[in-house]
């Protein structure tokens, strides 16, 4: 685990990474891998991964609405909202323009 | 006719693939219980779970199984009884949760089939697959100079991602695969195909290569094409740009472009050289769908009479020209219009009448056929009165302005304006009798062998006759008094 | 210390009933108990007028001889992974600063409806993410465990907060969570009983999700009879959780009948580990050995695959909670950094939001999906997961429920365990292999070691059969006799 793959992860993950993190991070990263190698003791040629812990079919629900009706309880925790010009809170979640 | 790009160094074909977003119609989204309405006050349809906050999760809706299941068998495709959501991770601020939970390696649609009513002659083009997934929210960039500001509505709806196998070689086929599908859809109820609104969208994967190359080569991805129209001509402008990079010695690069409807261009979004590590994995929260044969069944045999089939049982069945029928089945509302028009005896008749005169009318105004001014009752009525020979074809045209513009029943406005066809053979041969005795030249003409001069005495009945004759009867008639009977 | 504080679920019920004192005074001693403990730094938020008021409700309903449930009244501790309506959640994170959820979660919902009373929010792992509660950005939770060294000790995580609220005796239960160990190990190093039942038993809708199919609720109590009558008004079938199973819900309390005359006690070699201490051996062999005497009969068995459990959880759990976590953003709720662009922006609201052990292993999990690596590391792990459990499958079929340590150490000294993250990570070795198998297990006090710092026992069963942990570690309970008390009451008033 070098520091480019470090970058690499970080850069997937959309964590910003110092230049001494990246190189602890490679460290530690690399020893917790070198650990987990041991897995490959283990033929699992014929195994199946397993899908889930639970034994059972998926539940699903019928085709009602019944939720979603309240934009304000979705947009209250928002650390920004854009405003009107009476400074009132617009409906909306805000990010910096994204650029197509 | 194969559709070739003559390039300079030769001739290239186009080799097409394309990916259909289709919404599917239901009453709320595919794993929370908000609303799918178009057109909402922004936000105002976003659960809990659509806004990914924490502690959220998924629960299935069991009509978008059923309507994928639905879709896939209106595609002629295998239905895998096992398959597994999958999340596609990444960012984006219209993606709340940082992943999309759609289905990867085991999509719950095997291989279809769609057939394309060429003029060349039916292509069968191949389905790959189709998948189920969650659609993602909508950013509005022009809404402040340096935000982009976001609306979850649309996010967690549910898709249908139906993918063609790279099949299509022209812009032609690309846009009658898109209207066979939005058509298929539409029949099934599990799409409303309406592009306008985004509920049906299109991703064209293009590339060229020289006539005879057997490989395919770099394709690009248009995204997010909006009509029919802009599919063929985004297919068609990349197309050519592709050939000119080769031929001027380049390469075409990978990436995601879109298209320019102003500008007719396709444009580089961003390189997919960089290319997203989706990192696809089962989702947890979720367990693999299992479908009974006997569920799928139970859907198969609540299908409704598909395209294909209608227009052959619309040919065999009503005599219909082929090409008359695809048009009328390209879309039910207007197969059925026609068929209870057809129900007035004279099916080839009826299509005439609603391929002819009413979709001028209709184009003219934009209008689709459930709004047509004429119910399909009263055209019925009209085509009857001219298959029993009540009206002539060209009255029949008069009346059926009054019925688009007043509105009335035909047989009405026929009485009231007086419109009745002369059937009296006795009244036309006193007229053609009188004609030839006053037009010596003609006749002689006529006698002559310029048989073209018919037409002039057919015309002089008709002025003369406020265009109620017959046409046919006066045709028989002066063939008869002119001696040619 | 004002004795309503040193009661039990049980008895203050009993209490309650009989008219000995009120839900109201039950809670202010608590209230007051927590606010002279704040040096244990066992609470993230605490919720004083929120439990009053309940406690009020408590009351009317008994007057009118409606009370909810055994639970009704009875002060606990929520460990701040639970979203509660109203009141600030941060899973023990920066990242959450602020947040406050519209909404409840279901456990705690059912406990709100079963009358508890809760406290306050107690402090964590940041995301459930440790085994020491050192992460959180809220400050280490200290246990009130201590010896004469002077040095502060861990109190285990993740669920540090409310291990330590109940050993301190700040809350008379906790709810907890435990994806691989953060119930058990907690109370293992605190000297009470915790469990976790079969996964889906409880649900997980507004749990802040770390590991999706791992994380399951649980109690946390200072007696197993306790966290019978806890875990009876936790657990429900929840249709908003795909996950939650629809089983049957038996009266668990009722299972404490003591009898375990000829029940089949499996004992995994394989939780031998070299190294281990000493008095983790001896103590084990003294927990075989009460079993027996109370007409059980040990089994030796092998669980070869033991020793994987823990690598595999490190591969499947952090792979999980790199998904789970791509949610925390700065868009709709918690810290939001600026940044120049839209990238920037979530780089620093990330890298700033998330501690150093949470971005480890987002890192970790990141790698082991991407492109490459996923069929070498997800897809192996998955094939070692069914390996696991087809290994506890085959164990079952002779036996009925197993015993082993719960952890490989007493509580370390905050500080210790530092060096190498795989340090930290082997205080889960007991507790994985329950976890990835999705197996009900309990952690239950068995002894102290040789300085005298709690040790506890850990009881693994079949799927559903928390019945059979109850009733087992019952007799534990009783043989063990622990009656150890934390230094840090003994210098309370």
């Amino acid at each position: 685990m070098d520091k480019a793959t470090v970058l690499n992860i970080a850069k997937l993950a959309r964590i910003k990474v110092s230049e001494s993190e990246t190189e602890n991070l490679a460290g530690e990263l690399t020893n917790i891998f070198d650990w987990i190698e041991q897995l490959n003791e283990v033929n699992t040629d014929n195994v199946e991964p397993m899908t889930s812990v639970v034994a059972m079919a998926m539940p699903s629900r019928t085709d009602e609405v019944n939720d979603g009706a309240d934009a304000e309880r979705v947009l209250q925790n928002a650390p920004d909202r854009p405003a009107d010009a009476q400074g009132n809170p617009l409906a909306f979640y805000v990010v910096p323009k994204v650029v197509e | 006719m194969t559709y070739l790009i003559e390039g300079e160094t030769g001739d290239w074909e186009v080799v097409i693939g394309l990916e259909v977003h289709a919404q599917i119609i239901s009453k709320a989204k595919l794993f929370s219980s908000a609303a799918t309405e178009f057109g909402a006050e922004p936000n105002s349809q976003v659960s809990l779970v659509d806004a990914a906050m924490p502690g959220m999760l998924p629960v299935i809706n069991e009509v978008c199984i059923g309507q994928a299941v639905r879709t896939g068998l209106g595609l002629n495709a295998r239905i895998n009884l096992h398959s597994v959501f999958e999340r596609k991770n990444y960012f984006y601020p219209d993606l709340p949760q940082g992943y999309q939970i759609s289905q990867f390696l085991e999509p719950i649609v095997g291989e279809g089939v769609i057939t394309l009513d060429m003029p060349e002659g039916p292509r069968d083009i191949g389905v790959e697959r189709l998948h189920m997934e969650q659609d993602a929210g909508k950013s509005l960039h022009d809404q402040d100079p340096k935000r982009t500001f976001i609306d979850l509505n649309r996010s967690g709806i549910a898709l249908m991602e139906i993918v063609s196998k790279p099949d299509l070689r022209s812009p032609a086929e690309a846009g009658t695969y898109m209207r066979k599908l939005r058509a298929i859809v539409r029949y099934l109820g599990t799409c409303d195909g309406n592009m306008e609104q985004g509920s049906l969208r299109c991703d064209a994967n293009v590339s060229v290569r020289p006539v005879g190359e057997k490989e395919l080569r770099t394709r690009t991805e248009i995204k997010n094409i909006n009509s029919v129209r802009f599919v063929m001509a985004a297919i068609e402008y990349e197309a050519e740009r592709q050939v000119e990079i080769y031929e001027d010695g380049g390469n075409v690069v990978q990436e995601t472009r879109l298209y320019d409807a102003n500008k007719g261009e396709t444009w580089s979004m961003r390189s997919k050289e960089e290319a997203h590590d989706y990192r696809y994995f089962p989702d947890p929260d979720l367990l693999p769908v299992d479908l009974t044969q006997e569920f799928v069944d139970e859907i198969k045999a609540s299908l409704p009479e598909l395209p294909d089939a209608k227009k052959q049982r619309f040919v065999n069945d009503f005599g219909v020209a082929v090409d008359d029928a695809a048009t009328l089945v390209a879309d039910k509302e207007t197969a059925d219009y026609f068929e209870a028009v057809a129900d007035s005896g004279d099916a080839k008749l009826a299509a005439n009448w609603i391929i002819q005169e009413l979709f001028a009318v209709l184009n003219k105004d934009s209008l689709g056929i459930a709004e047509s001014p004429v119910s399909s009752d009263d055209l019925g009525k009209l085509v009857g009165l001219i298959a029993d020979n009540t009206i002539s074809g060209r009255i029949a045209k008069d009346v059926f302005e009054v019925m688009v513009t007043e509105g009335g029943d035909p047989a009405q406005i026929v009485e009231n304006k007086g419109l009745k066809q002369i059937t009296d053979t006795g009244e036309i041969e006193a007229m053609i009798d009188a004609l030839i005795n006053d037009n010596p030249d003609q006749t002689q003409q006529y006698r002559d062998g310029n048989t073209k001069v018919t037409g002039w005495f057919v015309g002089q009945i008709m002025k003369a006759t406020g265009g109620k004759a017959n046409p046919q009867m006066v045709n028989e008639l002066l063939k008869k008094k002119l001696g040619l009977g | 210390m004002n004795s309503l504080t040193d009661l039990t679920i049980a008895r203050s019920r009993d209490g309650l009933d009989k008219g000995d004192f009120s839900a109201v005074e039950l809670a202010e001693a608590h209230i007051a108990a927590v606010e002279a403990a704040r040096d244990l730094n066992a609470f993230i938020t605490e919720t004083p007028e929120l439990a009053l008021e309940r406690a009020k409700a408590s009351d009317e309903r008994r007057a009118k001889g409606a009370a909810a449930s055994a639970m009704d009244g009875i002060p606990i501790a929520v460990k701040d992974l639970y979203c509660t309506d109203g009141v600030a959640t941060t899973a023990g994170s920066h990242i959450l600063e602020d947040f406050t959820p519209p909404y409840e979660s279901t456990v705690t919902q059912n406990l709100k409806e079963a009358g508890a009373v809760m406290l306050g929010k107690t402090n964590m792992d940041e995301f459930a993410m440790g085994s020491a509660n050192i992460t959180s950005y809220h400050g280490n939770v200290i246990n009130p465990w201590k010896l004469d060294d002077g040095k502060d000790r861990v109190p285990g995580g993740s669920s540090g907060g409310s291990a330590a609220a109940v050993a301190g005796h700040l809350a008379l239960g906790g709810a907890g969570s435990d994806t691989g160990g953060s119930i058990r190990q907690p109370a293992s190093f605190s000297g009470i009983v915790g469990m976790k039942p079969t996964y889906g038993r409880c649900s997980r809708w507004g749990m802040v999700a770390f590991a999706s199919s791992l994380d399951q609720a649980g109690p946390m109590t200072r007696t197993v009879e306790d966290a019978a009558i806890m875990l009876q008004s936790m657990v429900s079938h929840d249709k908003k959780d795909s996950t939650s199973v629809d089983q049957s819900i038996p009266d668990f309390a009722a299972a404490l009948t003591s009898n375990i005359k000829d029940l089949k006690v499996g004992v995994p070699k394989e939780y031998r580990l070299d190294g281990m201490p000493g008095e983790i051996e001896t103590l084990w062999q003294q927990g075989i050995e009460w079993l027996k005497a109370a007409g059980a009969e040990p089994v030796e068995i092998s669980l070869p695959y033991t020793k994987y459990a823990l690598p595999t959880y490190y591969i499947v759990a952090p792979a999980e909670a790199s998904s789970n976590l791509a949610r925390y953003d700065g868009v709709r709720y918690g810290l939001r950094v600026e940044g120049d662009s839209l990238d920037e922006m979530y780089e620093n609201t990330r890298g700033q939001g998330f501690g150093a052990e949470v971005r480890r292993r987002i890192m970790i999990g990141t790698y082991v999906l991407s492109a490459g690596y996923y069929d070498a590391y997800y897809v192996k792990a998955m094939k070692l997961r069914t390996l696991i459990l087809q290994e506890f499958q085959q164990a079952f079929e002779g036996v009925d429920v197993m015993l082993t340590p719960t952890a490989p150490s007493p509580a370390f000294a905050i500080g210790e365990k530092l060096d190498d993250p795989v340090q930290m990570y082997l205080n889960d070795v007991f507790t994985v292999p329950a976890s990835l198998a999705g197996l009900p297990a309990i952690s239950v006090p068995g002894g102290l070691s040789d300085e005298g710092l709690p040790l506890g026992l850990h009881l693994i069963t079949k799927p559903f059969d928390e019945e059979t942990l109850f009733r087992v570690g019952g007799v534990l309970e009783e043989a063990a006799n622990f009656t150890a008390q934390p230094s840090y009451l003994e210098g309370v008033a």
